[in-house]
């Protein structure tokens, strides 16, 4: 696997050039209460000159753990039993002291996922950032310069005054970008970025990427991009390899690996993700069934045997050496030339609930406003939401990090209370802001599914005990009816009766959030909230959980008020969608019209953010600034600070618009009237970057 | 998620906030203080004038005792005027030596305060240096033994481990003198040569603690993101501990030292006694004993201040070197 | 048939869950660690003392002996004679109980009622952890040894003086802790599902929470013990706990060390020692349970 083109199609490396990276049957093992668990099985890849590689993978796929072997910065019970790294020729893995030392310096840089963390809350951020250039051997003075051109450079406004500042004066993007500053001031030969945006907001995230793939293009830095979000590697890398149980399955171009997948795994995974505007109706995403590999499993044969549709006598036998498809594009399975047709093991036609009613409200909220004190300021958190949700819809909510979409959810649920003045209603009559003052049908009737399974359950009671609670304090159910609801709940959510007798803690989080679920369906509410529940899985746990979700909604006639960051998700799922920024709504419409447009421009910015793994189909539109501070939310319309589409009028600065029909079920708060959007945006999308 | 703090100012008018408040909290307490302090003299069974006089006294020459110190006044009035001495700097007269209690308590501080600072010298460079080093050693040898040493240290009661410590040396080996007794007129070498003794149980009993709170810091960084990037960027080890490490893991055991001034207080009592060392524990003590009031609660207050001062000292020291706190914080 | 996502896709063949074995009950984790060895049987050996001193003691440690009076140690006497005339082994053997009594009861005091007051103050929050915290801050800022002590003078020392005031003092100690603990779950989702259910406060504090801050509860326990200990050893140096002539081992080394400048050695050594192993055979206790959580 040698030369290639960049993505750009700009290069070629010529053949036989050294890569800056290479890396030979590396194995690196654990040694985790007296047992060896290998994490790392005999992966071996390149990366050439300026190139930029992704690793994929889920959880426990290792992926990590490469990383950390190449700077040689595995934990204590971490080793590399086997094979061999170089890095721009030089051998990480037989250095030690200064000469590590000097390699980590000026060779490898790296960026992390969580970026606040990154940086030693007690010394400031310039200071730290210029400590890359005293290590160089430049004066405090000097290096202290040059810190400041750094951060000039990653588009940090204002960089002389941010040089003083502390790190927990910067929000997530500009901290990002300050270790991207520090992660390049070396001019490093190879930059590994770890989940470098998992931790950000979309609009964010867009922004740190554009900057890394722009710098990317200035300096001479080859780039190894670590991620789960296969669209964020595809938008990002020229190759691709996929981990799968700490082995690489696949390797090759990303176009080429996203669009002709070679390898059974890599097929699910795909297969796994909403493509192309994919809704429920369309039919069923299809997941990966089994479990990944226990660790220190010792595996004949096939890591991925277990799992695969596709397997054969030999595949268990055997494990299959890297099979070349294409120029550059290898594959580890037997069969690769059928992965294509890899067959379903979720059916894929859908049993779908019945349409929604137009008219038919099951909540209605008028005016729901909420504040939050803290230390002395007021933080609204939301602002006059007025909002209805029809019976059986599914209804998505969509924004970033200040939008209050869980404090609309927590509002709903009686868990946070509005202000003086919020009307809730549900089934037409009032609904009680304090949660303490509902009636058992009430509590019944609205539930919810959370992000976190390990949070949401309780982790010293059993599963048995888990479900049934709400059971018998909601249905008040017992004895022989309570069994038989509880066998009826297991299987519907695909449980087993032999969970039951286990605690959270024994359970994968697929297993977990299926727990969850079954525990929010168990008093037959009429409204469950979703708030992001798949966010916390890995992807092909996530596609079974949609399919469930989907299911139960055909088969319970409940309404879903579903919350998610990720638009693929909410797009697959849900029938209407509202946009929330700064706790305000922004648009609210039937999915497909506010996902195709005109839309709203801040929607229109976030779908452009989004890395999409089938391209970029409009002008990438760049928003400028933070988001604001919740607790000074900026005059007129809160959006207009950073809307590259403002009006030269002025009148956005002064007067915020009202959330105004702008066609039939569809709402907008913006002074642009929808002629003029559908104008601008068409022409967008007619130029895409 | 962070964000951009628009102005520093009001970070530092919300520390000078929390700074006042501390102070008024302070005062406060204090003034609780004196209050059981004085109602708890009183509930004491006794009656002074048969105390001071003897069994033998008359009822008479009792009765007009206790009217010349004032004790058959309403409590109220006791307690104002009491409060009202203090604020003056008079203590009031001590029932046993018939003397202002003011000189006694001052000199007897003074002795304390002495023993108190050898103790101190002694363990925070200790305390920080072995809890350091059992964290970047953590788990061998040298992490166990500091660390189980320390903690079996710290719970020897301060007069078990004394004990010990005067038959080994002042007993068996007889290079230390014992008991301590009195320090008027020494020379500095002397008066440190017979201060030695009773520190050591004192050292032994906060060692353990500091070291705890130094080496929990001190993992706690280790094993933090930041000391990854740092390590990561090629920073030799030495600069990454001194430079990343320590300015962490320091904090809380710098507040720490200051909040054991009360182990530090209850560890003098008990070594003063030991040892027959003059200081305000075992003015107290005898003060209890005798049943000498105005002494007991001149003393007992006393140490309240003392231990309210430091702990104010602890709280503004935290809040001070804390770049979280002192620059403002993330919404 | 479709297989089940997420559940074993061939028949037979089965993660329980994502591979994770059961790991190894936490009592059988403790045996297998020297230090809990050791410190339980100097732990049970001081207990046996405690309950069954008098028929184990060679002589009645209340029986004085004039003519004995501070002999040292002998085949008769193996921890010698204190000054009027009792046999020392025998009051160390007796001494044991009335400390072995008194810490563990305080203790217990202190950490039911704490642990309580804790649960309340971090489920309740808002107006109920704001006045109940000043209180205890308030309580706290006190030199808390001195306001026992005056209590202890106030009232006249007893075994039972010293229960409910080493108990009392305990209280927000461990109330801190707990509280820290719960808010802590606080965050978690599953009491807001908890309370979606309708659940009462009662229940959520004590089926749904304290399951979970158990472990921190049971540290802190150990952790006081050893604290409970030292502080009733010292008051009785003091002369504020166990009083003469009931065999204690504090009680008896401030009755005794006024002679060590003459040389008379073994009439505080041994109880002191007697106190130093009972306080390191807890430590060594309280280590491995620690070790044994963490891990």
């Amino acid at each position: 696997m040698t030369s290639q083109e960049t993505a750009a199609g700009e290069q070629e490396i010529p053949a036989g050039s050294e890569p800056t990276l290479r890396v030979a049957n590396l194995d690196v093992t654990y040694r985790v209460r007296g047992q060896n668990r290998p994490a790392i099985r005999n992966v071996s890849f390149q990366i050439g000159g300026r190139e930029s590689y992704g690793l994929v993978g889920e959880s426990g796929s290792g992926k990590s753990t490469v990383a950390l072997a190449l700077t040689r910065y595995l934990p204590r019970n971490g080793l590399v039993t086997g094979g061999s790294v170089s890095i721009a020729g030089k051998d990480p893995l037989s250095m030690s002291g200064s000469a590590l030392r000097d390699l980590r310096a000026r060779t490898v840089s790296m960026v992390y996922q969580e970026p606040g963390r990154a940086l030693n809350p007690s010394i400031r951020a310039g200071r730290q950032i210029a400590e890359v250039f005293e290590i160089a051997g430049l004066d405090r003075k000097t290096a202290a310069d040059r810190a400041e051109d750094m951060l000039r450079k990653v588009q940090i406004p204002d960089p002389g005054q941010v040089m003083d500042r502390y790190p927990h004066q910067l929000s997530g993007g500009m901290a990002q970008r300050a270790i991207i500053a520090m992660a390049l001031a070396a001019e490093p030969a190879l930059l590994i970025l770890d989940e470098p945006t998992t931790a950000l907001d979309a609009t964010v995230e867009a922004e740190v990427l554009d900057l890394v793939a722009g710098l990317r293009a200035d300096m001479a830095t080859s780039v190894l991009f670590i991620s789960h979000n296969l669209a964020v590697i595809a938008q990002m890398c020229d190759r691709v390899g996929v981990l799968y149980a700490g082995e690489l399955v696949e390797e090759g171009p990303a176009s080429v690996v996203f669009d002709q997948p070679s390898h059974p795994y890599t097929v699910g995974l795909l297969r796994c993700i909403p493509r192309r505007g994919q809704r429920k109706d369309h039919g069923r995403l299809d997941a990966i069934p089994g479990f990944q590999p226990a660790p220190g499993q010792d595996i004949t044969g096939c890591i991925y045997a277990e799992r695969c549709a596709l397997v054969i006598d030999e595949c268990r036998t055997a494990p299959p050496p890297a099979f070349g498809i294409g120029p550059d594009h290898a594959a580890r399975c037997y069969r690769h030339e059928e992965a294509a047709a890899l067959p379903r093991s979720t059916p894929a036609d859908a049993s779908l609930p019945s349409p929604p009613d137009a008219d038919d409200p099951i909540v209605t909220l008028r005016g729901l406003s909420t504040t939050y004190k803290n230390a002395g300021t007021e933080l609204t958190a939301l602002t006059g939401i007025d909002l209805t949700i029809m019976r059986g819809e599914t209804l998505g909510l969509v924004g970033e990090s200040g939008s209050g979409k869980t404090t609309l959810a927590r509002a709903l649920l009686g868990l946070v209370q509005p202000d003086p003045g919020s009307v809730l209603e549900f089934d037409g009559s009032p609904l009680p802001a304090d949660l303490r003052r509902r009636r058992r049908d009430l509590l019944r009737a609205v539930q919810i599914v959370f992000q976190n399974p390990d949070s949401a359950l309780n982790r010293r009671h059993t599963v048995r005990r888990l479900i049934s609670r709400p059971l018998v304090r909601l249905a008040g159910l017992s004895g022989s009816r309570l069994a038989e609801r509880l066998a009826d709940l297991v299987r519907s959510v695909r449980l087993e009766q032999r969970h039951l007798s286990l605690r959270p803690g024994q359970l994968s989080g697929g297993l977990k959030q299926r727990v969850a679920i079954a525990r929010a369906f168990g008093g037959g509410p009429r409204l469950v909230v979703c708030d992001e529940p798949t966010s916390a899985l890995d992807v092909s746990v996530q596609a079974a959980i949609l399919n469930l979700l989907a299911d139960l909604q055909a088969k319970e006639q409940v309404t879903y008020l579903f919350i998610s960051h990720d638009l693929g998700v909410v797009r697959y799922l849900s029938d209407r969608i509202a946009v929330l920024y700064l706790g305000r709504l922004m648009e609210v419409g039937p999915a497909e019209t506010v996902f195709s447009g005109p839309h709203h421009p801040y929607t229109e910015a976030l779908l452009s953010a989004v890395p999409s793994l089938d391209g970029q189909r409009r002008e990438r539109i760049r928003l400028q600034g933070e988001i604001p501070s919740a607790a000074t939310p900026p005059s007129g319309c809160v959006f207009h600070t950073r809307c590259p589409r403002k009006l030269s009028t002025g009148v956005c600065q002064t007067t915020e618009p009202p959330l105004a029909a702008v066609e039939p079920g569809h709402q907008m708060r913006c002074h642009i009237p929808i002629g003029e959007l559908r104008r601008l945006q068409e022409i967008a999308t007619l130029n895409p970057q | 998620m962070a964000r951009t703090v628009r102005n520093a100012a009001t970070g530092e008018a919300s520390v000078t906030r929390y700074l006042l408040r501390r102070i008024g909290l302070a005062i406060a307490t204090l003034w609780i203080l004196s209050v059981i302090v004085f109602f708890a003299g009183q509930v004491l069974p006794g009656d002074p004038g048969r105390a001071v006089l003897g069994p033998f006294a008359s009822r008479i020459a009792v009765r007009s005792f206790d009217h010349q110190i004032g004790v058959d006044r309403p409590l109220v009035t006791q307690y104002l005027s009491w409060v009202g001495g203090l604020l003056h700097g008079n203590m009031g007269i001590s029932y046993s030596f018939r003397t202002p209690v003011e000189p006694i308590i001052v000199t007897a501080l003074g002795n304390s305060a002495k023993l108190a600072a050898l103790a101190l010298v002694i363990i925070i460079p200790l305390g920080i240096a072995g809890g350091v080093l059992a964290a970047l050693y953590t788990g061998r040898a040298i992490d166990r033994t500091i660390s189980l040493s320390g903690l079996a240290a710290s719970t020897v009661p301060e007069f078990v481990s004394g004990i010990v410590v005067i038959i080994v040396f002042g007993v068996a080996l007889k290079i230390l003198p014992y008991p301590t007794g009195s320090l008027a007129g020494l020379s500095v070498p002397s008066q440190l040569d017979h201060l030695i003794l009773p520190v050591i149980p004192l050292v032994l009993v906060l060692f353990g603690y500091i070291a705890r709170m130094a080496r929990a810091g001190t993992i706690e960084a280790l094993d933090s993101d930041y000391a990854r990037t740092a390590v990561l960027k090629g920073l030799p080890r030495s600069v990454v501990i001194r430079r990343h490490i320590l300015r962490n893991s320091l904090l809380p055991t710098i507040t720490v030292i200051a909040t054991q001034t009360g182990y530090l207080i209850g560890g003098l009592v008990v070594v003063e006694q030991l040892f027959n060392y003059q200081g305000i524990g075992r003015q107290i003590l005898s003060a209890a004993s005798s049943k000498d009031f105005p002494m007991l609660e001149a003393g007992i207050l006393t140490i309240g201040i003392v231990y309210m001062v430091a702990t104010l000292i602890a709280d503004v020291l935290y809040t001070v070197l804390n770049p979280r706190l002192r620059v403002g914080v993330s919404g | 048939m479709t297989a089940t996502p997420d559940v074993a896709a061939s028949p037979g063949q089965v993660p329980v869950a994502h591979g994770l074995a059961a790991p190894p009950a936490p009592w059988r984790l403790l045996l297998r660690k020297p230090t809990f060895l050791i410190g339980t049987a100097v732990l049970v050996f001081w207990v046996v003392c405690a309950i069954f001193g008098r028929s184990i003691a060679p002589h009645d440690p209340l029986a004085q002996s004039l003519l004995a009076r501070n002999s040292p140690p002998s085949g008769a006497h193996p921890f010698g004679v204190d000054s009027i005339g009792r046999d020392v082994l025998s009051r160390v053997i007796v001494g044991a109980r009335d400390i072995l009594l008194i810490s563990p009861l305080a203790t217990l005091l202190g950490t039911v009622l704490g642990t309580v007051l804790g649960l309340v103050m971090g489920y309740f929050g808002g107006i109920v952890d704001t006045l109940i915290g000043r209180v205890v801050e308030a309580v706290l800022a006190l030199p808390v040894v001195i306001v026992a002590f005056l209590f202890i003078v106030a009232v006249g020392p007893s075994p039972l003086t010293l229960i409910v005031v080493i108990g009392f003092i305990f209280t927000p100690l461990i109330a801190r802790t707990v509280r820290t603990a719960v808010l802590v779950e606080g965050q978690q989702d599953y009491l807001a599902s908890a309370r979606l259910l309708g659940e009462r406060p009662g229940y959520i504090m004590f089926a749904e929470i304290l399951p979970n801050v158990l472990p921190v509860i049971v540290v802190e326990f150990t952790v006081r013990l050893g604290y409970a200990i030292f502080a009733v050893a010292t008051l009785s140096f003091l002369g504020f706990g166990v009083q003469q002539p009931t065999p204690d081992w504090g009680g008896d080394i401030a009755a005794n060390y006024g002679l060590l400048g003459a040389g008379y050695w073994w009439e505080t050594l041994f109880a002191a020692l007697a106190i130093a192993s009972l306080v390191m055979a807890l430590n060594l206790v309280t280590d491995a349970i620690e070790q044994v959580i963490s891990s």
